[in-house]
């Protein structure tokens, strides 16, 4: 096998696999979860649930106290830069915008190259000290299990491989490609049933604390 | 059949002074990415050569190779490159025809045996030797004929070289390259929907001059012409890096000439010498002329996505495949949240309710 049949796969029939999987373990997942039963509410709503939802799912972007941001300064700044990060180089870097063009038929404006470089090297760096912390931290040792690790490394593999085919490192633009896009059908296959589903449940979480308690006249 | 003779005869012969012919020699090395220390060097080996003896077979294919070798303008390098061989056969260029012309290519096996040089352009078809025959000869049969006696065969296009568009999906002929049927001869590929012909004619150069093949690339082409990616030496890369593309071939974008990465072009994963070289005497190439790289000297370069659509595009249906798998998970889904239901209520049905009774209970 050529590194032009590796691209023409990860390109085709890998990418395929990838979505079908990635979309099937989304929708059964998700499906599951909110149509998990809930008790009724027996209590006087003392205010609207919807409202009370989106402010937690608001809120809780925010540090609570400045003890709480203190005692966890680095976690948070590095935990915001690496998801900001990964956000804008997925969804800001042009080549990006153009496949989700084809796919949703509508595009938005991107960010030049060299600054998404310099976001994509940011982003790096916060992985990698928040993987070290967790390896020094006792507590965060002694939490941390093989699917935290896992979930690290296909997190990590393509934003480093696609940082690599762009600067040309390693090997040949090509091959570089070709191993970028095959890490991220990693992360889309493993995504639906790991960790990783925490960038939907979270919301999901978020708004049903926050709906909860605010009918019920808590502010959280 | 032309008498055997020296190169630096037949060039003489043809009126071609000493300050010419190392002129010659000096393009040849610029060609070739050698050194200038190196014209001396050339300059006797091609003085005291005889004329390579050339076989140039043409099976599945346009004639687009043999077009862009010939078509260029006298004298150039392409033009001289015919009197450091001895083309004996080529049915397109040949005079002879029908039964003297088979004979023109046995006779050049049978005197050159081990040591010609084989050319071929086009791919062969494996499906029905039928589809392509030259003489009532198929294709495979000639190939494997000419090549035993072979000392080097090139494979001329991306048609030769990879297959090329007569392999395209579905490959109704069943075509296949050159190298996937020839495997104990030393081979190189020259691919390109045409190669440019200073790169056929510097590879030529090169195996007369110094009687072997050039380095290689892991695909076989020569490294000194196609170890360069079109993108990296693409003179609209700074537009690229700042982010300023064309969006439509008629844009402001395309007119101020910016990069042509969201119109498909596929430079960035192709290698070839068109950036530097250029084609029709350095005029220009495919992307000054404000059209992408088709991508045509790599393998599969008309399977490998829409011409007009960026590298970044999936080349498989993600919308169709996305749509199925959400109608099969939500399925799932709908049938998890009707286990869970019911193992609700069996849990429900099934629980015990405990009295005062039951704590006052002792175990026995």
């Amino acid at each position: 096998m050529t590194y032009v049949d590796l691209l023409l796969w990860v390109r085709g029939p890998a990418f395929q696999i990838a979505t079908a999987v990635f979309v099937f373990g989304l929708s059964w997942r998700l499906l599951e979860i909110l149509s998990l039963s809930r008790k009724p509410e027996l209590a006087v709503v003392r205010e609207s649930g919807i409202a009370g939802g989106f402010r937690t799912i608001y809120r809780r972007f925010l540090p609570v106290d400045d003890n709480t941001f203190q005692r966890s300064a680095f976690i948070i700044t590095a935990g915001y830069v690496f998801h900001l990060g990964f956000l804008i180089t997925l969804l800001l870097f042009i080549p990006h915008i153009l496949f989700f063009r084809e796919l949703f038929g509508f595009s938005w404006p991107g960010l030049p190259t060299p600054v998404i470089g310099i976001i994509t090297i940011m982003t790096l760096l916060a992985l990698i000290a928040l993987l070290l912390n967790r390896l020094k931290h006792p507590v965060l040792q002694f939490l941390s299990g093989f699917e935290d690790y896992f979930v690290w490394t296909v997190t990590f593999l393509p934003v480093l491989t696609g940082y690599m085919a762009f600067h040309h490192q390693l090997f040949h633009y090509p091959l570089m490609l070709a191993l970028h896009i095959f890490s991220v059908e990693l992360l889309m296959i493993v995504f639906p049933f790991t960790k990783l589903m925490h960038t939907f449940t979270l919301f999901i979480s978020r708004w049903y604390t926050g709906s909860r308690a605010a009918r019920k006249g808590v502010e959280v | 059949m032309s008498t055997p003779q020296t190169i630096g005869e037949s060039l003489r012969h043809q009126g071609l002074s000493r300050r010419d012919f190392l002129k010659f020699c000096g393009i040849s090395a610029t060609i070739m990415g050698l050194s200038p220390s190196m014209i001396p060097r050339i300059a006797k080996a091609l003085e005291n050569t005889p004329k390579k003896s050339v076989i140039w077979l043409s099976f599945q294919e346009c004639t687009g190779c043999t077009e862009s070798l010939t078509r260029a303008h006298a004298p150039t390098i392409e033009g001289l490159i015919f009197d450091l061989m001895s083309l004996d056969y080529h049915h397109t260029l040949q005079a002879a025809s029908g039964r003297a012309a088979e004979k023109a290519r046995e006779d050049a096996m049978k005197e050159h045996h081990g040591d010609y040089l084989l050319v071929v352009d086009g791919s062969i078809p494996m499906g029905n030797p039928g589809y392509s025959t030259i003489a009532g000869m198929s294709n495979i049969d000639m190939l494997d004929e000419a090549a035993a006696g072979a000392g080097a065969i090139i494979a001329i296009g991306t048609c030769a070289a990879y297959g090329g568009l007569p392999h395209a999906a579905p490959n109704p002929t069943g075509a296949v390259s050159v190298e996937e049927l020839i495997t104990d001869k030393p081979l190189i590929n020259i691919p390109g929907c045409p190669p440019i012909p200073a790169v056929i004619a510097g590879v030529i150069t090169y195996i007369v001059t110094f009687g072997q093949l050039p380095k290689l690339d892991s695909l076989k082409r020569p490294l000194t012409f196609f170890g360069q990616n079109i993108h990296d030496r693409c003179y609209r890369r700074s537009f690229y890096d700042r982010g300023l593309f064309a969006d439509s071939f008629d844009d402001e974008g395309a007119k101020k000439g910016w990069c042509l990465y969201k119109l498909g072009c596929k430079g960035p994963v192709t290698y070839n010498a068109c950036a530097t070289t250029k084609w029709n005497e350095n005029v220009s190439f495919p992307i000054e002329a404000g059209h992408g790289c088709l991508g045509c000297s790599e393998p599969h370069f008309w399977d490998a996505g829409h011409f007009y659509q960026a590298l970044s595009v999936p080349t498989s249906d993600i919308a169709g495949t996305a749509g199925y798998a959400l109608a099969a998970g939500a399925a799932v889904g709908v049938a998890s949240a009707m286990l869970n239901k019911k193992k609700k209520i069996d849990a429900t049905k099934n629980h015990e309710t405990v009295t005062i009774n039951d704590l006052e209970r002792t175990s026995s």
